[in-house]
C-alpha cells in the first residue's frame, strides 16, 4: 500500500466487494449462509475500507477513471483526505453494524434475509461511491442508489401501512433534495466544460451564482440530513427500518449529506462566505433545539433516537457555520478549528448513534418492545446491553471523558474565538450559538437520563416481564466495537485532531497553529496551551484514582455491611410499578416550560373515574403550516393539470397540433 | 522530577486534601450563621463531621430493587466533586492537574455527577426518586447554559478557558468594576443557589415530600453511601464558591512557585469562605422557597444576565 493510486484501487475493490456480497445474497442458499458467511464478509470489507480511508487521509489525493458509464461520460473516482475520513467513518461503523447483524437477523426467514442482504450491501456500497465520486454524474447515480436501497430497507416490513407511508415520505423528500443537488451541479457547471469535479472546481462563479449554488446544495443535502423544516421524514423513516439499518441511516447516511455540504462549499465552490455561515448557524441552532425538544417528548425509543439525529446534525452545522463565518472574515485558523469540530462531531455521532440504535435493537429483540413506558428494570435481564447503552447515553450527553464531549468542547472553543471578528454584530452572535449548544447538551443529558432510567432502571412494568435473555454474542461484539470507539475517540482526541487538521488543510490550505499541532497524544490544545487545554486521560485517571482511594478508605476504616430491604420511599406502603416515572412523566417539566412549541392533545382523567386513562398526543407543528398545505397545493394543481387528460385521442392530437404551431411561431 | 514540578504536585495534593476536609466545616458554618440569623441556638460547627462519622458507622440498607449502579453512584459523585474542587485554584494557581480540565470540562464534571445522581434516583423504581430526578434534570438544563455564559464572560475577558490563566489575568488587572463581570457575578450567584439545592430553588433541610428535589433523589440512600453523598454536596458548595472566588474575587491566591505567599493565601481563603458562607445564610434567611416552575423564570433570568454580561463585554470591551 505504498503508492496512492493502489490505495484508491483497493478502496474501490472493497466497495465492489460489498456489491458482490449483496449479489451473492441472491443465491438460493439458506439463511444460515447469509448470516454466517455474507455478513461477516461484509464486516471484513468494512474494516478494510476503514483502514484504507484512514490511510487515505495521510496520502496526497489520487484519482482514477473507470471505463464504465455512458459513452463520453466515464466514472471518475478520487480519494482525497476528506473522502478518506468519511470512508473511515463509514467503514468503522459498518463493521460494527455488520457483525451485529449476524445475531440480529437470526429469526429472519431465508427469502426475506436474502433480500435484506442485497439491499444492505448495496446501500453500503452506494455510500462508498458517493464518497469516492469525482464527477457529478457518478455522484448522482450513487446518491440515488443510496436513496433507493435505503428506501427498500425502510419498507422491509411493508405489510404495515404506517411503514409504507413512512417510506413514501422518505422517498419524496429524498428526491426533492436530489433535484436541488442536481440543480446545484448545474449552476456550478456554469455552461462550459464537463461535469468532473475538477472542472467544477475550475469554473469561475460570480458571488451571486456561488451563493445560489450554495443555497441549492444546502437545501438539497439538508433534506437528506434532516434539517428543519425538512426533517419530517427522518423520525418516521429511521425507526421503521430494522435496527441495524436504522443505525446505518442515522449513523452514516445522513453524514453523507454533511460530506456533500463540505465538499461543495469548501472544495468545489471554494471561497466560503460569512453570510452563508450565518444561515447555517441559524438553521443549525433551530434544528438542534427542535430535535432535542421533540426527542424529549417521545416514548418510542427508536423515534426518540431519530429525533436526536436531527439534533446532532444541528450541532454539526453549528461547528460548520462558525467555521464558515471565520473563513469568511479571513480568520483561517479559527475557521479550521470550527471545521475540525464539525467533522469530529460527525464521526462521534456516527459511533454513538450507531451504538444506541443497535442497543435499541437488542432491547426490541429481547422484549419485543419499542415503547419506553412498557419497559423497566432491563438492567437485570440484560446487563451487557445496559452497559453498552449507558456508554452511548453518556457519550451523546456530551459528558467527559467520552467522545461527545470532545467535539462539543471544540465547538465551544471555536465560539470563544469570536473576539477575533471585527464585525460587531456577528462577533456577539457567535457566543449565542454556543449558548444554544450548551442548552441542547443539557437537554440531551435529561433525555438520556429519561431513556436509561425508564428502560433499564427501576422495576419491570407488567408487560416487560417476559423479557428473555441478553443480547447474543455477535450482537455484543458489534456493540462492544462501537463502545470501544466511544472510548477511543474520547480518550485520544489529539490523534484525531491531527488527522482532521490534515483533512482541513487539504481542503482549505490552512491549518491549526503550530502550538496546537505540537501537543502530544495526552493533551488537546486547540489554539495555545495558555488559552485552553483538555486531557481526557488525566481526567479519567484522576476520577478513577479518587474513586478507588475513596472505596479503599471507606473499606479500611469502616465496614462493608449491607442489608437488603424493600425500598423506603418515605414509608409509603403498597408501591406499584405504575408509580414509577414513565417517559411521558419525565418529560413533563419540558412540556410545561416549552409548552407553546408543541401541538398537544391531552386527556386527563377526573378524580371520579373508575378506570382512569391518561393520554397525550404531541404533534409537530410543521405538518400543519408546511407539509399539509404543500400537499394540498400539489393535489390541487395536479387535479387542474389532470383536466388536460381527456382520454380521447382526438384531444391529444389537438395538443400536438397546438404545440407544433407554438413551436413554429416561437422557434425560428 | 524537577523541583518546580515537585512543588506543584505537593501543592496540588495539599489543596485537594484541604478542600475535602474543610468542606463539612463550611456547611457547618452556613448552618450556624443561619441559626443565628433566625434567632435559634446554633448547633456545633463540627456537627457535619459528627453526622458523617455516625453515618459511616451504620449498616447500609439497600433497596431490593436497586442495581449495581445504585452502589457505584455515591463514589462517582464524591470523586467528581473532589476532582472539581481539586482543580479550581483556591490557594495557588500552580496546579499540575488543572490544565487537564478547563472551565467547560468543569461544567462537564458537574454534569456527570448530576446524571449519575439522577440515574441512581430512578434506580430503585420509587415514585419520589423519579420525581426528584426529573426536577433535578430540569434545574440542570436551565442552570448549565447560564453557568457557561458567566464562565464565557470571564473567558472572553482573559482570552482563555483555563482557570489558572483567568485567575492570573483577573487578579493582575487594575482595580475597576467591569460591568460585564458584574452581570456575570449576579448570574453566577443565582446558578450557585440553584445548583447547590439552596433556597429559593430547593431547601436542603426539607423532608416535605412534594417540595423536595435533591432530598427526594437521595431518599433511598443510607449509611456510608449517604455519608459520601452528603460529603460530596458539601464539597460541591465549596467548589462553586471557589469558582466564584476565582472569577470575581481572585485576590490573595498565591502565584506559581511562591511558597511565601501561601500563609497569606490561607488567610484570604478562610476570610472569603467565612464571608461567602455568612452571605449564603443571609440570602437563605431573606428569601422564601419558590414554586418549582418559578425556577424556570429564576434561571432564565440568570441565563439572560450571563448573556447580557457577555454582550456588554463585546460592546464596551471591558
Amino acid at each position: 500500500m505504498d503508492s496512492p493510486p493502489s490505495l484508491l484501487a483497493a478502496a474501490l475493490l472493497a466497495a465492489t466487494a460489498w456489491l458482490a456480497i449483496g449479489l451473492l445474497g441472491l443465491l438460493p442458499a439458506g439463511a444460515a449462509f447469509v448470516r454466517r458467511a455474507l455478513f461477516p464478509a461484509g464486516a471484513a470489507a468494512s474494516l478494510a475500507l476503514a483502514a484504507l480511508g484512514a490511510q487515505g487521509v495521510w496520502y496526497p489525493a489520487s484519482s482514477l477513471v473507470l471505463p464504465l458509464g455512458l459513452p463520453d461520460l466515464p466514472f471518475h473516482l478520487r480519494l482525497d483526505p476528506l473522502a478518506g475520513f468519511f470512508l473511515l467513518l463509514l467503514g468503522a461503523v459498518a463493521a460494527g453494524v455488520s457483525v451485529y447483524s449476524i445475531g440480529y437477523f437470526r429469526d429472519e426467514a431465508g427469502a426475506r434475509l436474502r433480500l435484506i442482504c442485497l439491499q444492505y450491501h448495496f446501500f453500503l456500497a452506494s455510500m462508498a461511491f458517493v464518497l469516492l465520486a469525482d464527477d457529478a454524474y457518478l455522484f448522482m447515480v450513487a446518491w440515488e442508489t443510496m436513496a433507493l436501497a435505503s428506501y427498500f430497507l425502510v419498507t422491509t416490513d411493508h405489510q404495515r401501512p404506517a411503514i409504507r407511508s413512512a417510506g413514501f415520505l422518505y422517498l419524496l423528500v429524498a428526491h426533492i433534495g436530489a433535484i436541488a443537488v442536481l440543480l446545484c451541479f448545474g449552476v456550478m457547471h456554469g455552461g462550459g466544460g464537463d461535469y468532473t469535479f475538477d472542472a467544477l472546481r475550475a469554473a469561475e462563479l460570480s458571488p451571486f451564482w456561488a451563493s445560489v449554488a450554495f443555497l441549492l446544495a444546502f437545501f438539497g443535502f439538508g433534506a437528506k440530513a434532516g434539517l428543519i423544516p425538512l426533517h419530517a421524514w427522518l423520525p418516521e423513516a429511521h425507526p421503521a427500518a430494522p435496527s441495524p439499518v436504522s443505525a446505518l441511516m442515522s449513523g452514516v447516511m445522513i453524514k453523507t449529506a454533511i460530506y456533500g455540504m463540505v465538499r461543495i462549499s469548501y472544495d468545489l465552490i471554494g471561497a466560503v462566505r460569512w453570510d452563508w455561515g450565518i444561515l447555517v448557524l441559524v438553521v443549525g441552532a433551530g434544528t438542534t433545539l427542535f430535535g432535542v425538544l421533540f426527542a424529549l417528548m417521545q416514548h418510542d425509543l427508536k423515534r426518540l433516537l431519530a429525533y436526536h439525529s436531527v439534533e446532532n446534525i444541528g450541532i454539526i452545522l453549528l461547528g460548520l457555520g462558525m467555521s464558515m463565518v471565520f473563513f469568511g472574515f479571513g480568520h483561517r485558523e479559527a475557521g479550521v478549528l470550527g471545521l475540525i469540530a464539525a467533522l469530529y462531531h460527525t464521526l462521534n455521532h456516527a459511533v454513538f448513534k450507531g451504538l444506541l440504535f443497535l442497543g435499541a435493537g437488542s432491547i426490541l429483540h429481547a422484549t419485543g418492545l419499542r415503547d419506553l413506558n412498557a419497559m423497566g428494570g432491563l438492567i437485570r435481564t440484560m446487563p451487557a446491553t445496559a452497559f453498552y447503552f449507558l456508554v452511548g447515553a453518556l457519550a451523546i450527553s456530551a459528558l467527559p471523558p467520552l467522545n461527545g464531549f470532545v467535539s462539543e468542547w471544540l465547538t465551544f472553543q471555536t465560539a470563544l474565538q469570536a473576539s477575533l471578528i471585527e464585525h460587531g454584530v456577528v462577533r456577539s452572535l457567535l457566543p449565542l450559538f454556543a449558548a444554544v449548544l450548551a442548552l441542547a447538551g443539557a437537554l440531551t443529558a435529561m433525555c438520556f437520563v429519561k431513556v436509561f432510567g425508564v428502560a433499564f432502571l427501576g422495576r419491570a412494568r407488567h408487560s416487560a416481564e417476559k423479557a428473555h435473555g441478553d443480547a447474543r454474542l455477535s450482537e455484543r461484539l458489534g456493540l462492544a466495537w462501537l463502545t470501544a470507539g466511544c472510548f477511543f475517540l474520547g480518550l485520544f482526541p489529539a490523534a484525531m485532531l491531527l488527522m482532521l487538521n490534515r483533512v482541513a488543510a487539504s481542503l482549505t490550505g490552512s491549518s491549526l497553529s503550530a502550538q496546537a499541532l505540537e501537543s502530544n497524544w495526552l493533551w488537546v490544545v486547540p489554539t495555545q496551551p495558555m488559552q485552553a487545554s483538555y486531557s481526557a486521560i488525566i481526567f479519567l485517571l484522576v476520577v478513577l484514582a479518587v474513586v478507588l482511594i475513596t472505596v479503599r478508605l471507606v473499606r479500611v476504616f469502616y465496614h462493608g455491611r449491607i442489608r437488603v430491604a424493600d425500598p423506603w420511599d418515605c414509608g409509603y406502603p403498597e408501591q406499584t410499578t405504575r408509580m414509577q416515572d414513565t417517559a411521558d412523566a419525565f418529560g413533563q417539566p419540558i412540556r410545561h416550560v416549552f409548552g407553546p412549541l408543541y401541538l398537544m392533545k391531552r386527556h386527563l382523567p377526573g378524580p371520579e373515574d373508575a378506570n382512569p386513562r391518561y393520554s397525550i398526543k404531541i404533534e409537530d407543528r410543521h405538518w400543519y403550516w408546511l407539509y399539509l398545505p404543500l400537499a394540498r397545493l400539489v393535489e390541487y394543481t395536479s387535479s387542474k393539470i389532470g383536466l388536460l387528460q381527456r382520454g380521447r385521442i382526438s384531444v391529444y392530437l389537438l395538443y400536438s397540433f397546438l404545440t407544433l404551431i407554438g413551436l413554429l411561431v416561437f422557434v425560428r | 522530577m524537577t523541583p518546580a514540578m515537585a512543588s506543584g504536585v505537593a501543592l496540588q495534593v495539599l489543596q485537594s486534601l484541604l478542600v475535602v476536609l474543610v468542606a463539612p466545616l463550611v456547611t457547618g458554618w452556613v448552618n450556624i450563621c443561619r441559626a443565628w440569623l433566625q434567632n435559634r441556638s446554633a448547633p456545633s460547627i463540627w456537627l457535619p463531621y459528627y453526622t458523617l462519622a455516625k453515618l459511616f458507622h451504620k449498616d447500609a440498607v439497600i433497596a431490593n430493587t436497586a442495581s449495581p449502579l445504585f452502589r457505584i453512584t455515591p463514589y462517582v459523585l464524591f470523586g467528581c466533586m473532589w476532582l472539581a474542587a481539586g482543580i479550581v485554584p483556591v490557594l495557588v494557581t500552580d496546579l499540575p492537574f488543572a490544565p487537564a480540565a478547563d472551565i467547560i470540562a468543569l461544567v462537564g464534571v458537574f454534569a456527570v455527577a448530576r446524571v449519575f445522581g439522577a440515574l441512581a434516583a430512578m434506580d430503585t423504581g420509587t415514585s419520589f426518586g423519579g420525581l426528584g430526578a426529573r426536577r433535578e434534570m430540569m434545574i440542570g438544563f436551565l442552570a448549565e447554559p447560564a453557568m457557561l455564559m458567566t464562565l464565557f464572560t470571564a473567558a472572553f475577558i482573559s482570552d482563555s478557558t483555563q482557570l489558572q490563566t483567568i485567575v492570573e489575568t483577573l487578579a493582575h488587572r487594575e482595580f475597576a468594576i467591569y460591568p460585564s463581570l458584574a452581570f456575570a457575578a449576579v448570574a453566577f450567584l443565582m446558578v450557585l443557589l440553584a445548583e447547590n439545592a439552596r433556597i429559593p430553588v430547593d431547601n436542603p433541610t426539607t423532608h416535605l415530600e412534594l417540595t423536595m428535589i435533591h432530598e427526594a433523589m437521595i431518599l433511598e440512600y443510607s449509611a456510608r453511601h449517604l455519608a459520601l453523598i452528603e460529603w460530596a454536596v458539601a464539597i460541591k458548595l465549596v467548589a462553586y464558591m471557589a469558582i466564584g472566588f476565582a472569577l470575581f474575587l481572585p485576590w490573595g491566591i498565591a502565584p506559581a512557585g511562591d511558597w511565601a505567599a501561601l500563609p497569606m493565601a490561607f488567610a484570604a481563603l478562610g476570610a472569603k469562605l467565612a464571608l461567602a458562607g455568612a452571605g449564603l445564610a443571609f440570602l437563605e434567611t431573606l428569601l422564601a422557597k419558590m414554586r418549582i416552575f418559578l425556577v424556570t423564570e429564576f434561571l432564565s433570568t440568570a441565563f439572560l444576565l450571563g448573556v447580557l454580561g457577555m454582550l456588554i463585554h463585546f460592546l464596551v470591551r471591558g
